[in-house]
């Protein structure tokens, strides 16, 4: 009753588990990088009072951010499909805050698209606490539940980890929307960008301390290691570059350096949860892990389709690549 | 961590009023309840959207512009509030059922994920595509990404419901021993995904959301087409939601007749509680049921109720044609599910069934005289039954789900021993109350979303209207403000 396509009793490469917690830090990261500059567009949203700059920043943000939430739900069936116990219990001990976080995504998500539906001043400030504060909340209290995966339960680590999240957002959210306004707007943004960057930085390397000086869910020896303080030197070249490209005006390619740094963060979580996938629980890969046959078919089943959605995204970025004109992009 | 500690010495005794358990069914059963709403609007939308684009793009007549614009916008809001209740719904396996979600992670994980990856993505960029693209890229990229939405959203409900036939036949797995704990291991992917369940509840989901949203369009329409007898687009609309339900209304009794047999088949306790059969034997079949008092109401047993039975005919349908055949009561297990949600459930979703037939043939009937759109009576019954879709598909599922209990899944997994141990009930109930409270504010707010795209639909009309704009007025299907 077995597909003789795919093995049942061994995985397709002897690596397979170890090529999916790649995959599945790839979704996460893809949500990290994609979803993260919408939160950043989000926050400097409060910064405008313009409606013809608020308007622009929601055109910038209308077309994508729907295809960009979808990674936050790959990443967590991914993580289901092949670590269930990690799923279960990451969610399980951390009940208040994941559920905090999917509340932050509902306001955050129905806030500009309700905002439209109708002319009255009140209706729009409301819908814009609704954007602005599910954007804040919600990489705040996702990179605290990343901080949680990592550390365990200690207070520090874990708060730095959400403020982390949301300051690389801002850098982010700010050299995208750069690249995609007037150079008058840009510069504005700029500044912003600039001081989230100093603060991602500053913020990642007393993260880093904290956890060698206190030891927090024995992740100091992990901390200490070739591979963090290499991710953490390139975070601090891709920062200043950022930083240099954005005073100079070349804006494409201050937002190719910015992205790096989610990028970046996203292979720091890896190194440091390797070669467990739940530090605090100490639980490894491989315990983990579902059974060949299972994590087979999700590889045969699964991995052409992520070189589909890829291309998907490749469309999209397409169809809505340049510079937002007028009243954004037409309905 | 910041908020747990904070709230745990907060002394909030008096709000855990509910178990762990049973706040989070009642959170799960309310979320889901409030996601299926709009992911059947998507998936009931999709053939809409496809025809009114394809015909726009096609003939470039105004009215297909104009219904295409107007019924894109109800999909928009309806899939963004698809989309941000959706996700709370798989995040809920981990935070208030682990153990389900741990045990079951083998055969559900895989299709929740090709959910994700296969349907959910398509969906979401390609709407980008159609919502803001129009300008931006050539007609026939533009009828195709309306296509491929539909099919994302036709796609998405296959793989969900590959999971909860899953848990209603489970099929393909053996439980083994992993990390100290039982588990189910995934044996045969082909038996686990296409379960003798899925195919009858794919059907007669993807048909119960056709028919839920063509009464929903014929209910828009029949308004609009009330306020302006005129209005070109939307008396073809109303022509097409009226054919639509002649065919899907019919079809879902005759299918649903088939389907209560395979039930019984398969999962005779959920037949006996829709039935409220207690003891084994021959079962009359009641086709209508009256509590004869508030007993009965709660606690539905064939003694207790005047009914309008046919005797025997219950076993003659559930066994496709033996008047003797014996079927299973509830007296025979230990354990059952609230017989009385259930069997009314049962009740209230086949009579709406049937009240939609009969909206149907009156409807195809006005048609073939050529005075569908200038029966006044028929217009407002078709804005009153417009939310009825939506009542019948919902109370159906409670009869699949709630009727499974006290498993779930099917024989193998109780509820109640799903439930995460380390939640307790100050967390639980604090997050039924939010997401209780949460949304009715979203329902409420979609209400007044479509209100205001019908009223901004009058004033592009050219009907005047006092209450168009304005925050209060009444609802589009109370038909009493004339």
């Amino acid at each position: 009753m077995t597909d003789p396509l795919i093995p049942v009793d061994t995985y397709l490469v002897d690596s397979l588990p170890e090529v999916w917690f790649g995959a599945v830090v790839f979704a996460l990261g893809m949500y990290i990088v994609l979803d993260g500059f919408d939160f950043g567009i989000g926050m400097l949203y409060a910064t405008r009072t313009d409606e013809h700059e608020r308007e622009t920043f929601l055109a910038a943000f209308g077309p994508v951010w729907d295809a960009n939430e979808v990674w936050v739900v790959a990443f967590g069936t991914m993580l289901l499909a092949a670590f269930p116990c990690v799923y279960s219990r990451l969610l399980a001990d951390n009940y208040l805050l994941a559920l905090g976080f999917v509340v932050a995504l509902v306001f955050r998500g129905l806030g500009p698209e309700l905002r439209e539906q109708r002319e009255d001043e009140r209706w729009k400030r409301y819908t814009d606490y609704a954007f602005v504060g599910g954007s804040v909340f919600a990489p705040l209290l996702l990179g605290m539940l990343a901080g949680r995966w990592l550390f365990g339960g200690a207070t520090l680590p874990v708060v730095l980890t959400g403020v982390g999240l949301v300051a690389v957002s801002i850098v982010t959210g700010a050299a995208f929307l750069a690249a995609k306004t007037d150079p008058g707007l840009a510069s504005e943004l700029r500044s912003y960008g600039v001081g989230a960057t100093v603060a991602y930085l500053g913020g990642v390397v007393v993260l880093l301390g904290t956890v060698v000086a206190t030891d927090a869910g024995g992740a100091a020896s992990a901390v200490l290691s070739l591979p963090v303080a290499a991710v953490v030197a390139l975070s601090i070249v891709a920062g200043v570059g950022g930083s240099v490209l954005a005073r100079r005006g070349r804006y494409r390619a201050w937002l190719a350096s910015a992205l790096a740094l989610p990028t970046l963060l996203t292979l720091l979580v890896a190194v440091l949860l390797y070669p467990t996938v739940y530090p605090p629980t100490g639980l490894l890969v491989r315990e983990a892990v579902v059974s060949p046959l299972a994590l087979n078919l999700v590889t045969v089943l699964g991995f052409p389709v992520l070189l589909l959605v890829l291309w998907y995204f490749k469309f999209l970025y397409g169809v809505f690549s340049g510079p937002i004109e007028g009243e954004g992009y037409g309905g | 961590m910041v908020p747990a500690t904070l709230l745990s010495t907060v002394d909030l005794g008096w709000m855990a009023l509910l178990s762990p358990e049973i706040a989070s069914r009642m959170q799960f059963g309310w979320t889901i309840s409030v996601h299926i709403i709009f992911a059947s609007l998507s998936i009931g939308l999709a053939p809409f959207i496809i025809y009114f684009t394809w015909k726009d793009v096609r003939t470039n007549e105004q009215r297909y512009a104009r219904l295409r614009s107007f019924w894109v916008k109800v999909f928009a809001v309806g899939f963004v509030m698809g989309t941000v209740t959706g996700i709370p719904m798989s995040f809920q396996f981990g935070t208030n059922f682990p153990q389900f979600a741990t045990i079951a992670g083998e055969l559900i994980g895989g299709p929740l994920a090709f959910e994700a990856k296969m349907a959910f993505f398509l969906e979401a960029v390609f709407l980008g595509v159609l919502l803001y693209g129009r300008e931006r890229v050539a007609d026939r990229t533009y009828v195709l990404s309306s296509v491929l939405v539909g099919v994302g959203a036709w796609l998405s409900g296959f793989w969900i419901l590959v999971v909860n036939s899953w848990m209603q036949t489970p099929r393909g797995y053996e439980m083994v021993t992993r990390n100290g704990m039982e588990i189910a291991k995934l044996t045969d992917p082909v038996a686990a995904f296409l379960t003798p369940r899925m195919p009858w509840m794919y059907v007669h989901m993807m048909n119960a959301s056709v028919i839920a949203v063509a009464l929903l369009v014929a209910g828009v329409s029949a308004y609009l087409v009330w306020k302006k007898p005129d209005a070109d687009a939307w008396n073809s609309a109303l022509k097409l939601a009226v054919v639509l339900l002649l065919v899907s209304a019919p079809f879902q009794a005759v299918h649903g007749d088939a389907y209560g047999r395979h039930v019984e088949d398969t999962q005779p306790q959920k037949f006996a509680a829709m039935e409220a059969h207690y003891e084994t034997g021959s079962a009359d079949l009641h086709l209508l049921a009256f509590p004869k008092s508030l007993d009965a109401l709660t606690d539905p047993r064939a003694e207790n109720l005047f009914t309008v039975s046919l005797p025997r005919v219950g076993s003659f349908l559930a066994s496709g044609g033996d008047f003797d055949a014996e079927v299973i009561g509830l007296n025979e297990y230990e354990e059952n599910p609230p017989v009385a949600l259930v069997f009314w459930s049962f009740r209230f979703m086949v009579g709406l069934g049937f009240l939609f037939i009969g909206l149907a043939l009156w409807g195809g009937y006005l048609t073939y005289r050529g005075r569908l759109t200038e029966s006044t009576r028929y217009l407002k019954s078709m804005i009153a039954a417009s939310p009825f879709g939506y009542a019948a598909l919902l109370t159906g599922w409670y009869v699949t789900e709630i009727g499974r209990q006290p498993w779930v899944i099917q024989g193998e997994l109780k509820t109640s021993e799903a439930v995460s141990s380390t939640l307790t009930g100050t967390e639980a109930t604090l997050t039924l109350v939010g997401f209780v409270v949460l949304y009715i504010a979203l329902i409420l707010t979609a209400l007044y979303v479509l209100k205001w795209l019908i009223h901004g639909e009058l004033r592009s009309l050219g009907v005047q209207e006092s209450s168009a704009g304005r925050w209060r007025g009444p609802l589009p299907w109370v038909t009493s403000d004339d």
